[in-house]
């Protein structure tokens, strides 16, 4: 009997889970014992971090983007379709076209998506940098912007990518600064809760950062209204900020099917932190931004999801006890200015302790960003 | 007031969940809750001790009860 693995989403965790099954099940794979399938309803794969870069004219977004056919192993089956219901009792999914498709096995790896609509006003005036049609319009603004007040919101947590909105003010400062024009922008970070950043590690490096290059700090600012004539954006907490130009974090989202499935809320898979499978049912795992584990939705820490995930299926499949567990790693590099950077690596158990910054890991950092298409393609 | 006296209008239930996400659910929920509502918040997180009602305070709701349970605390606020 051929055995079945499912895996939706082509994002960094679906896209390397598949290519580490590839070859991982490569014998399996040959002899028609397993077969592999990747759902994805977009033709091309996605690098997110590239977006940061495109406000400030140094990337495009066709930067972040190539085929998933140039990146997946040509023994994975690639569909592109978008799956609307899982039935995890009877191991069947159902797609938009109305096709079934039945698993043994099941990866969920469907990411996060803006739901900026949840705040009113701030679809209609905020700008951001988490999206492709976001990041351009923003640098249409940033470009231009040459004095005034520009208010950096982080309203939804968890979001991707934890460190980008202290990247995002720390270039910003460095970048006006470069331009002669620092002293006629003013920057203010606005943060959810009483601290910079949910890491109280990162939060302890990156406030005196701030207050040394004059980025004024909101904390315990919870945006709940966008008030787009008079550019203002009021807190829960009674705070209100004027704004010239408004740079959120939007609320982030899942998508609807696994809650509709009864796997989690909001879009985000209820699963043990260490084997990724999810708590509501048999034979379904979770990784990257999906998996609600603690740990940052960051491309790293799906990357290595997707290992653990693939020795975990890849022991199923031959009838062995899986072993492998995810001890909560995560490697980030943080921008800190137009030509330097931190770099963080931190687990379950031990807490990040950002490096001081250096032009040397700004270049890792870049390096990265292009080596990363080898670890789409699970050679890195 | 004791515990006993309080009837949550929603329960958001953060076990496991690593800090600040206890504090962010609680926030969620009281994003969506109507004034007056009280939303219950479960969590065994100790930074939970301080952050939410250091965040009750500046956000001028009112922590009703901490209560201390087996294995995780339960705090009762409402929304004003």
């Amino acid at each position: 009997m051929t055995e079945h693995v499912v895996i939706l989403g082509g994002g960094t965790g679906g896209t390397v889970l598949a290519n580490d099954l590839a070859h991982r099940l490569e014998a399996e794979l040959d002899a028609g014992d397993v077969r592999i399938t990747l759902v994805n309803d977009d033709p091309d794969h996605v690098y997110k971090p590239v977006w940061l870069y495109v406000p400030f004219g140094q990337r495009e977004p066709a930067d972040g983007r190539r085929p998933l056919s140039d990146l997946v192993d040509d023994a994975v089956d690639r569909r592109i379709d978008r799956v609307t219901e899982v039935d995890t009792d009877s191991r069947r999914l159902r797609t938009r076209d109305g096709d079934a498709i039945e698993y043994d096995y099941l990866a969920l790896a469907t990411g996060s998506a803006l739901a900026p609509e949840e705040i009113p006003g701030l679809a209609e005036s905020g700008h951001d940098y988490y999206s492709e049609s976001g990041a351009t319009a923003l640098r249409e603004e940033l470009l231009s912007f040459t004095e005034g007040h520009l208010v950096l919101s982080v309203i939804g947590t968890p979001h991707m990518c934890p460190a980008a909105p202290l990247e995002f003010v720390f270039m910003a400062d460095d970048w006006f600064r470069e331009r002669g024009l620092r002293e006629d922008v003013e920057i203010t970070y606005t943060y959810p809760i009483q601290r910079v950043h949910g890491n109280p590690h990162i939060a302890e490096w990156a406030r005196p950062l701030m207050d040394d290059r004059d980025i004024e700090v909101e904390t315990f600012f919870n945006a709940e209204e966008v008030d787009p004539d008079a550019r203002t954006v009021t807190a829960m907490e009674g705070t209100e900020l004027d704004y010239d130009l408004l740079v959120a974090i939007p609320p982030h989202r899942g998508v609807d099917l696994v809650a509709e499935s009864g796997l989690g809320d909001r879009g985000w898979v209820d699963v043990d932190k260490h084997t990724l499978e999810a708590e509501a049912a048999d034979r379904v795992y979770a990784l990257g931004d999906t998996a609600d584990t603690g740990v940052p939705n960051a491309g790293s820490v799906a990357h290595y999801q997707a290992g653990v995930v693939g020795r975990r299926i890849a022991s199923e499949v031959r009838g062995r006890p899986a072993t492998a567990t995810y001890d909560g790693k995560t490697l980030c590099f943080i921008e800190t200015g137009m030509d330097a950077a931190s770099y963080v690596e931190f687990d379950y158990e031990n807490p990040p302790s950002p490096a001081p910054p250096s032009q040397k890991l700004h270049w890792s950092k870049l390096a990265y960003n292009e080596a990363y298409w080898l670890t789409a393609r699970g050679l890195l | 007031m004791t515990v006993s006296d309080i009837e949550p209008d929603e329960t958001v239930d953060s076990r496991g969940a690593a800090c600040p996400g206890p504090l962010m659910d609680l926030i969620g929920a009281l994003r969506n809750a109507e004034d007056g509502a009280v939303v219950r918040l479960l969590s065994d997180n100790e930074q939970s001790l301080t952050d939410v009602p250091e965040w009750a305070e500046e956000a001028g709701n009112e922590l009703l009860e901490t209560e201390e349970l087996e294995d995780h605390y339960a705090f009762y606020v409402r929304k004003t």
